[in-house]
């Protein structure tokens, strides 16, 4: 278990972190993490971060949802019992498909959604009982949080820190499993 | 920015309408080949004989019309549009049926192409109330292509309730004489009993009604539009004005579509009816309105005339066009499903002429305005691509050009359809008339309405 220092720089304003973390950036260190109350618009962007693919694993979802609704109904209406309920044509899928529509429409809405949302979970880790990893509570309420690791560059990174008009700057030693 | 038409485009637009005119001449020529039942006996002899001696062939030879629907010929019966007959004693003998599918083909591609285009202008209007009414940050820069496009709005219902108005029984089979006399050989009770509503002073009074109320809701839009962009910089009398007249016009519009899409559509079939049916052809016009508005967007932002256009309005545009598509695609199918489902002879003739006679059109037109925008749309960065929003958009317009046609045509030509040269003619004609309105309009004022108190966010709008 090996501890690292990094360094925890304070920010009151959303505006004064977009700016920071573009300065960060063009002095090419590298930012591990970004806590803020609330979703700061281009942030991602500023940080460089890769374009979420959560909609590309939607749209298969919604697939899986769509095949199981028709696989389930053409084996249970079609191929395994295929009654004459009210005179609906039962020959074959395709004859009795719009009166399958309605639950072909929202078995692709439930796969999509809601294994959309687990996978959401899963790639972010969140459940329940899991330990909060906040690293300071300010940042639910009204504080922006930038954590750099140190690497043998302390003074340097100080210095460009308080440039940017942090409000507070903190040296943490890190505990590298708790999270 | 401004923008003149230029010659190119002029001219291109009127050798639209030399050749749309000539397509409409032949189709009315072609169509009075066949005068009497006599001919029409002969032409059904002489397809018959064709449709055994090549049954198993394919048919390779084109004979024009006349080709189509070999095997159609005996088997079609009353539901097309003889169903205004069914319980009276049907005494028009199948000939004579034939004949006026065949006298009635040339009218209604005229009114199929002219209703589409003057669709798309009021489809655009409406969407422009919206924006007004709902005071959008996003579009006011693209408020000078919504107002040319409206500009074929007046023109184009005039030549719609114009065509109505000559065609008469040819498209409308309620207006044929004596279908409301008792006594009379044409008479129909079902049509008698709608006969308050549907008759021919009615349904041109109401016609010059909604008409009218759209092209002034236009005319003084478009008047404050312009007025704004002189006005102190202070001074939003205009658009508060605009923003007034806007939210009045949707509710008129709300009622007045609804009732229009009864007239000059539902009535075609006057035995029929539907609830939603206003919506369907309001979802239809939404899509092609606004598909049209990103068209000509694109067209001019192409020859650099709109610099504040982006992607990201592309972006939204081309968002609604996924959005409408899908809500048309809704009422289609709820329309459709609801009748499918409880199967009440009086409703299901409407969808049974369609699926026999017409399945082609009538399937393939939700591929082309479901299944291809929703796959081609879905995407966020190929909606910023711009040939793919021309390329979606030109697949979403003949899919609603279908979609009006398989609201007419059953209903008049019954099997005897084709989209030969009278179609083609009309789309052209009307089409050329549309590009000529529109893009003169364009250049009547600068195509940035700066004015606009929000023209400030819609020009840096960004998503």
């Amino acid at each position: 278990m090996e501890a690292s220092k990094v360094i925890h720089a304070i920010y009151t304003d959303d505006d004064i972190l977009m700016s920071a973390v573009k300065k960060v950036k063009a002095e090419r260190h590298h930012i591990e993490e970004i806590y803020t109350p609330f979703p700061v618009h281009g942030l991602d962007k500023a940080m460089g971060l890769a374009p979420t693919r959560i909609a590309i694993a939607s749209f298969m979802f919604g697939c899986v949802g769509l095949t199981v609704a028709i696989v389930m109904m053409n084996y249970i209406m079609i191929e395994d019992w295929p009654q004459d309920i009210g005179g609906k044509p039962s020959f074959s899928y395709i004859e009795n498909m719009p009166a399958f529509v309605p639950i072909m429409f929202e078995l692709t809405v439930f796969f999509a959604a809601h294994l959309m949302v687990i996978t959401f979970y899963l790639r972010s880790r969140m459940w329940p009982f899991k330990k909060a990893e906040n690293p300071d509570v300010r940042t639910t309420d009204d504080h922006f949080l930038m954590e750099i690791a140190i690497h043998n560059n302390e003074d340097s990174l100080l210095a460009l820190l308080k440039e940017t008009g942090a409000a507070e700057i903190n040296i943490v030693d890190k505990d590298e499993d708790a999270h | 920015m401004e923008y003149k038409i230029s010659n190119r485009l002029r001219i291109g637009a009127i050798i639209l309408i030399v050749l749309g005119l000539l397509g409409v001449g032949y189709g009315f020529m072609d169509a009075h080949h066949y005068e009497t039942v006599e001919d029409v006996k002969e032409l059904l002899a002489s397809e018959s004989h064709h449709g055994d001696a090549h049954a198993t062939e394919v048919h390779g030879e084109s004979h024009g019309e006349s080709a189509l629907h070999v095997e159609g010929t005996d088997a079609h019966g009353d539901e097309a549009h003889g169903a205004a007959h069914a319980e009276e004693g049907h005494t028009m003998s199948h000939e004579e049926h034939v004949l006026h599918q065949i006298h009635n083909r040339p009218y209604s591609a005229l009114y199929v192409a002219a209703f589409f285009f003057f669709m798309i202008s009021l489809g655009v209007l409406a969407f422009y109330a919206v924006q007004y009414a709902s005071q959008a940050g996003w579009s006011p820069v693209l408020f000078r292509v919504m107002e040319g496009i409206t500009a074929y709005l007046l023109p184009g219902g005039i030549i719609v309730l114009l065509i109505a108005f000559l065609a008469d029984s040819h498209l409308f089979i309620w207006l044929t004489d004596g279908m409301t006399t008792k006594g009379s050989d044409n008479y129909d009770a079902l049509v008698a009993g709608k006969s308050s509503w549907l008759n021919k002073a009615g349904f041109f009074i109401r016609g010059l009604i909604f008409l009218g109320g759209w092209s002034l809701y236009r005319y003084f839009s478009r008047k404050f539009s312009v007025a704004q962009d002189n006005a102190d910089i202070n001074d939003n009398r205009n658009f508060k004005k605009n923003f007034r007249i806007s939210a009045a016009f949707l509710v008129f519009f709300i009622y007045t579509e609804s009732m229009m899409s009864w007239d000059w559509i539902m009535s075609v079939d006057p035995h029929w009816f539907s609830t939603l049916f206003g919506w369907y052809v309001l979802a239809g016009m939404l899509v092609c309105g606004v598909t049209t508005i990103a068209m000509i967007a694109m067209f001019l932002k192409s020859k650099g005339l709109l610099e504040h256009v982006n992607d990201s309005h592309i972006h939204d545009l081309a968002k609604f066009m996924f959005g409408f598509s899908i809500f048309w695609t809704y009422l289609w199918f709820s329309q459709f499903m609801l009748i499918w489902y409880s199967n009440i002879p009086e409703e299901v003739t409407y969808f049974i002429t369609r699926i026999e006679d017409y399945n082609l059109p009538f399937f393939g037109m939700i591929a082309m305005n479901f299944i291809f925008p929703l796959l081609l749309l879905m995407n966020s960065d190929f909606k910023r691509v711009n040939w793919f929003v021309v390329m979606a958009g030109i697949v979403i317009l003949c899919g609603h050009y279908i979609d009006i046609f398989n609201m007419i045509m059953p209903a008049t030509v019954g099997d005897r359809w084709f989209i030969g040269i009278p179609e083609i003619g009309s789309i052209l004609l009307f089409g050329g008339i549309f590009l000529l309105v529109v893009f003169t309009a364009l250049g009547k004022y600068p195509l940035l309405p700066k004015g606009n108190p929000f023209i400030k966010e819609s020009e840096h709008f960004h998503y």
